[in-house]
């Protein structure tokens, strides 16, 4: 049985890792898949429907751990709508 | 309406108005210089050296465009410049907002996870059935031409792997024909085809195939009627488009398809632009052939494939031939890192459908609403949403040449109709066979939005389009007359 808590967590580990795509548009786009599939999943209430919807979360953590990792390791000049971070 | 540019430079030749002149070279020499440029040389750096170097950019971009706005003076009465007035440049990013989707996509992270096991570890040959590392590859491949056949509600035995829509608008309009050459000797298109289509169909007429190119209307769409007409005893293809690739344009494909199938002849689409994007299903639109793109879908680039019907059999004679892999089809090696990224984003296309189809839909009425609330505007295409698919949107801005609005636009990424003709300054094709003049077909650009793009790219691209056409406008001649009231069409134009 899945608890809340681990859900939660799911979610607050998936977007930390979507922040971390170099891309603006990769990094956009799994913001806003992320949050909108756990807004339309959230009125889910079996408990095997959770599950499954957990175990595929878990399994696109780890898909995003690896494509941010690459997303880190290949990057190429900001967007025009980027800002650039300040040098102090 | 609208006035050919054309018109603009013979203005400039025989006009005695010096101010006009001078606008004139003024605009066609400065603007590209006024737009921060993009570092293209820089675009694949470690992230260790970027964070050293974007430092040095920006000093570098401020010298410079400090440097042009001493250059360039706006013309007079002209309240902005190309550089944008309402934020600094330089504390933003140079690489331009990629809107071209429609040439092609970026490969979706997730389709690359699945081809990276193929380049680290998943090598085999698909076709070495005596070991486990064919085995593992030709299921992986199986895998994949399921996904791919069930966007189309094909079965997975009715597609094989190509390299791309071109090969396979070769593959079938060539190869079709030849094969019932004997009995059959003319083929359908129409005039706003892929240039891979109307090539291949030319091909065919210098083997001694008549080829019949049906008209379109003014919204891109053939009428029905003339298809019946043109259909004779010894049709053996008809190939019309899914969705136009400039203007976005959906063919009426069940209809066409039973019109097709009454008279016994094949049916093909080239479904580069609308695989995965609009509903297909083969058996309902009673479609023989159909070609796929993988890089317009967020898969590799170098692979696509073909629909080919078994029951009723079309047969063909293959282009490449040899080992006969795909059914003797097809011959050579698969490319399984290539079909598996392509399977995975044909996946992807149907799971994400609804989700993508709805976003883009709301980004592409925001883009239309935002730009044609210029005044002069006109969309190129169907008004029935019905018959338009949503993220192509095709836009002619009147008095302004697309080329010239393309180079004030070097921080968005666009095109003025198709990858292959917007290079040469020829006015598209398409856009004339909608019964557009020059004029029109040489001032329109095509905004492609995919899964990718952002609310936040649209907001500045309207922005940015907004500025910049005023900018323009403002120093062509022929926009100064209209506002004044003068009908361009009352005016004799001389030094013709
Ligand atoms: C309608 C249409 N057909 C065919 C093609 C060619 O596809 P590919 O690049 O896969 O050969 C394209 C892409 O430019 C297209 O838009």
């Amino acid at each position: 049985m899945v608890q809340q808590k681990q859900v939660l967590k799911l979610y607050k580990n998936l977007l930390e890792k979507a922040y971390k795509f170099d891309n603006y548009n990769f990094r956009e786009y799994a913001k806003r898949r992320i949050h909108d599939s756990f807004k339309e999943h959230k009125s889910l209430t079996k408990p095997e429907e959770i599950a499954q919807f957990y175990n595929n979360g878990i399994n696109n953590l780890a898909l995003l751990t690896r494509q941010s990792t690459i997303s880190q390791m290949y990057t190429f000049d900001k967007l025009v709508v980027e800002p650039l971070k300040q040098h102090k | 309406m609208y006035k050919s540019n054309i018109i603009v430079r013979n203005l400039h030749r025989i006009s005695n108005n010096t101010s006009i002149k001078h606008n004139l070279s003024r605009s066609l020499a400065t603007i590209p210089s006024t737009i921060p440029s993009t570092n293209t040389n820089s675009s694949t750096s470690s992230s260790t050296s970027s964070s050293t170097s974007t430092k040095d950019k920006i000093s570098q971009k401020d010298s410079t465009s400090s440097g042009n706005i001493n250059v360039v003076v706006p013309p007079s009465g002209a309240s902005i410049t190309l550089k944008s007035a309402t934020r600094d440049a330089s504390k933003f990013g140079t690489r331009p907002i990629y809107l071209d989707v429609q040439a092609t996509t970026p490969v979706d992270p997730r389709v690359l996870d699945k081809m990276l096991q193929f380049y680290t570890g998943l090598y085999g040959n698909p076709h070495s059935s005596t070991h486990a590392y064919g085995w593992e590859t030709d299921k992986e491949v199986e895998i994949a031409r399921e996904y791919v056949s069930k966007v189309i509600n094909a079965d997975p035995k009715e597609i094989i792997f190509t390299s791309g829509a071109t090969e396979s608008n070769n593959m079938i309009i060539k190869g079709i024909p030849r094969f019932y050459k004997k009995t059959k000797k003319h083929i359908i298109t129409t005039q706003t085809e892929h240039k891979c289509v109307l090539d291949s169909a030319r091909h065919m007429q210098d083997e001694g195939f008549e080829v019949t190119y049906l008209p379109v209307n003014e919204e891109g769409l053939i009428n029905l009627q003339d298809l019946k007409n043109s259909i004779r005893k010894d049709t053996i293809l008809v190939s019309i488009m899914a969705v136009n690739n400039e203007i976005g344009v959906i063919q009426p494909l069940k209809e066409i398809g039973k019109i097709c199938r009454e008279n016994k002849v094949f049916f093909h689409t080239d479904a580069a632009q609308a695989y995965g994007k609009i509903p297909i299903d083969v058996n309902e639109m009673n479609i023989d052939a159909l070609s796929i793109s993988s890089h317009k879908i967020y898969g590799p680039k170098g692979l696509g494939a073909c629909y080919i019907r078994r029951r009723p059999r079309v047969r063909l004679d293959p282009i490449i031939t040899g080992g006969g892999q795909e059914r003797g089809l097809r011959s050579g090696t698969l490319a399984a890192p290539l079909i598996a990224g392509f399977g995975e984003a044909a996946r992807l296309m149907m799971l994400e459908s609804n989700y993508d189809k709805n976003y883009i839909e709301k980004l592409s009425n925001k883009l239309k609403n935002g730009l044609l609330s210029i005044p002069s505007t006109q969309f190129n295409g169907s008004k029935n949403p019905n018959y338009q698919y949503p993220g192509c949107v095709n836009i002619s801005f009147a008095y302004i040449e697309g080329e010239s609005l393309l180079m004030a636009l070097k921080d968005i990424a666009l095109s003025s109709g198709s990858a292959c003709t917007s290079a040469s300054l020829e006015p598209s094709y398409v856009l004339h066979a909608l019964g557009a003049d020059d004029a029109l077909a040489h001032s329109s650009i095509r905004f492609g939005i995919g899964r990718f793009t952002t609310e936040e790219e649209v907001d500045y691209v309207i922005a940015a389009i907004n500025e910049r056409v005023e900018f323009l406008r403002k120093m062509s001649p022929l926009w100064e007359m209209v506002q004044e009231g003068i009908d361009l069409n009352s005016i004799e134009w001389s030094g013709h």
